[in-house]
């Protein structure tokens, strides 16, 4: 038989994602043995040519060449996942979007002319069509072997879009907005963590980006209620996935569109960095 | 003999037999801030003097032995319930394996330890009986765990606020459904348990107990403690069932279904709900499959996906088949209600919603 062939792509992220897969260490054995890896610059430099069975998109689409690569990668792929808060909902730097990006360039480089950045950082769904979504910041290596198995056993992945307050319930963790007060945003954010945050008795902030249902709206009733400012809430929608809705209305709620002229403490911290080197 | 008058040793003495029969015992215990049940092997471990205050969307312990004495069931409920032991939120029910080209199919059996559960309130029993028409006949697995129950309930002394259990006739007495029952005394300074038997074999526990007959003074405290529990602010009209399915078209659904966020939270603490999913694991070598049952929910869009999309396409319908499925539609399948007035449900709502205030609001014509 032979084996379906795997690439693994990468466009604006950390590649913490990647990571995931080779942190998956004696799976991932097993793994390369039911599929042949095309295409993992992280793991090695070979690159075996296209076509492709799976394909794992990592990154957010944010400059003209990702945007034409993005394509070219769905040309060539039979199923194509996004994986990860940039793939699938254009991760941190997607909070570059609420923003005027002439001003973020000239904030962020020195010689913002030399840069050749897309407006806005997107989800790979929005230019191309993706067959899976795995969700999280990282993702979660439990549903990154779901997703392969089951492609390989022609299955359903059992992937929930259900709110995080299930797991909590099916992990016997008390709730910490009931039982402590502690804001969280578990009942708008999808499940899949496996309840990190609040089985450690941390509110969830979101990283896996909205349930089906989320319903925003009716929570930050709740969380102004427990004390939270309407930026603070604002602010914490503005994190991994701040460009996906409903998440995205409600990021931009308190934000500030101009950014400081004289950006607050940065070039001190410049200074400082520089003296320290030279001790 | 009818009933037992016990001190603090004679419950230990209870807890160890029950132990030295095989019994895992299960109890209340302090765990993560709520009041949980937990494995126990000495009463020390109960949590004594504690109460919660329970109000929509709100949960606190507070420690204040009032009565001048610990009392070790002066907390209402247990948090989160004692279901789990019975209806566990994911159990593997079968195997596939490829064998030289064959399928070989094992069915794994079903966990079922002696279990004895100890500070079960009359709502807990109430939900226990009600699982027990739903899913006895149906589900073995269910069965087998629960032939294997002993159960040692509390008659509760005093209410949480968000309890209703006098009104759905469910509590705060303990009636029936029991092994043995316990009801908590301090009158007089004398801390003790007046213990009385509901079972073949909680009668055979009994007459091993040591300790005497109580007297009258113990069976008006009793009583007392019990009437102290029944005043319980919260309730729902008689004629709930009928309200609901004559309000199927109210208005109020989409208001509270603006406030909903269709977590789930709701049908996860009720002892009652028992629906579950089915979905089917497999390795990486496509050699075997493991077929587990899952909790699931009818607020989630797959509980009622057919082809084309959910039916209860969005949270107002979602939350009225929670309702309506709860305090109407269980009476035609099942011949009682499906609400025991564990105020469960409304004390871990993370936005507070109170069906009891939703009902009330249904009542208003539209
Ligand atoms: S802790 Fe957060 S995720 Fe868990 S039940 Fe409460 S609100 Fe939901
Ligand atoms: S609980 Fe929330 S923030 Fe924490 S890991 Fe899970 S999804 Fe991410
Ligand atoms: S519906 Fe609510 S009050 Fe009634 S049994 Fe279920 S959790 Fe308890
Ligand atoms: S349909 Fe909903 S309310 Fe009824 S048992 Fe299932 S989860 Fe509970
Ligand atoms: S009623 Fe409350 S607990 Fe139930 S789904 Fe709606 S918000 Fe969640």
């Amino acid at each position: 038989m032979n084996r379906p062939r795997l690439a693994i792509w990468k466009f604006s992220s950390c590649d913490g994602c990647q990571l995931m897969l080779l942190d998956l260490e004696e799976e991932l054995l097993a793994l390369a043995e039911r599929v042949g890896i095309a295409r993992f610059l992280e793991a090695s430099r070979r690159v075996a040519p296209g076509p492709y069975d799976i394909s794992l998109v990592e990154g957010a689409v944010s400059t003209p060449e990702q945007a034409a690569q993005v394509e070219r990668i769905r040309a060539e792929s039979k199923v194509l996942v996004a994986i990860g808060a940039c793939a699938t909902a254009g991760g941190i730097q997607g909070v570059r979007n609420f923003l005027d990006f002439d001003q973020v360039a000239g904030y962020v480089y020195p010689q913002p002319e030399v840069i050749d950045s897309l407006a806005r950082a997107t989800p790979v769904s929005e230019h191309v069509e993706v067959d899976y979504e795995l969700h999280g910041c990282p993702i979660e290596k439990g549903q990154l072997m779901e997703l392969v198995s089951a492609l390989l056993a022609g299955r359903r992945p059992d992937l929930p879009a259900y709110a995080q307050c299930q797991e909590c319930k099916a992990a016997g963790t008390p709730c910490v907005m009931v039982s402590r007060s502690e804001p969280c945003l578990g009942p708008v954010t999808r499940a899949g963590c496996g309840n990190r945050c609040p089985s450690v008795g941390r509110g969830c902030y979101g990283c896996f980006g909205p349930a089906e249902e989320a319903n925003p709206a009716a929570l930050n009733q709740q969380l102004s209620a427990l004390g939270m400012s309407e930026a603070e809430i604002g602010r914490w929608y503005r994190l991994y996935n701040a460009w996906v809705e409903p998440f995205r209305k409600q990021g931009g709620v308190g934000l500030k569109p101009d950014l400081p002229r004289d950006p607050v403490g940065r070039a001190s911290a410049r200074q400082q960095t520089a003296s320290k080197s030279h001790e | 003999m009818k009933a037992r008058l016990i001190d603090k040793s004679g419950l230990q003495w209870l807890l160890d037999r029950l132990g030295s029969q095989g019994y895992e015992v299960l109890a209340p215990c302090l765990e993560n801030g709520v009041v949980e049940a937990g494995p126990v092997t000495s009463l020390e471990e109960l949590p004594a003097g504690v109460e919660e205050e329970t109000e929509a969307g709100r949960y606190r312990l507070r420690f204040d032995g009032k009565e001048g004495t610990d009392l070790l069931f002066s907390h209402a409920l247990t948090a989160m319930g004692w279901q789990r032991f019975l209806h566990p939120s994911s159990e593997p029910l079968w195997r596939a394996e490829l064998r030289g080209g064959a399928l070989e199919i094992q069915p794994l059996p079903a966990e079922a330890p002696r279990r004895a559960l100890v500070g079960l309130r009359a709502c807990d029993l109430a939900a226990i009986s009600i699982q027990d028409r739903v899913l006895a006949q149906n589900d073995p697995r269910y069965a087998r765990r629960r032939e294997n129950l002993f159960l040692v309930a509390v008659n509760c002394g005093r209410a949480a606020a968000t309890c209703f259990c006098h009104a759905m006739g469910t509590g705060p007495e303990v009636k029936q459904g029991h092994d043995l029952v316990l009801t908590e005394l301090v009158g007089g300074g004398a801390h003790r348990f007046l213990v009385e038997a509901g079972s073949e074999a909680g009668a055979g526990m009994l007459q091993a107990l040591p300790g005497r007959e109580p007297e009258a003074d113990d069976w008006e405290e009793k009583r007392a403690r019990i009437e102290a529990a029944s005043r319980q602010r919260r309730r729902l009209p008689e004629d709930t069932g009928d309200l609901l399915a004559s309000s199927l078209d109210h208005p109020h659904w989409e208001k509270v279904g603006e406030r909903c966020l269709a977590c789930g939270n709701c049908t996860s603490v009720c002892p009652t709900c028992f629906c579950s999913r089915m979905v089917e694991r497999t390795g990486l070598d496509g050699q075997q499959a493991t077929h587990w049952r899952l909790r699931d929910s009818c607020f989630d869009s797959e509980h009622s996906y057919l082809h084309g999309g959910p039916v209860r396409r969005d949270r107002a319908a979602r939350y009225r088949q929670w309702l309506t499925h709860k305090l109407h539609h269980w009476q035609a399948q099942f011949g009682t209600t499906g609400c025991t007035g564990c105020g469960r449900c409304i004390t871990w709502c993370p936005v507070g919603i109170d069906l009891t205030e939703e009902v009330a609001a249904l009542e208003v014509a539209a």
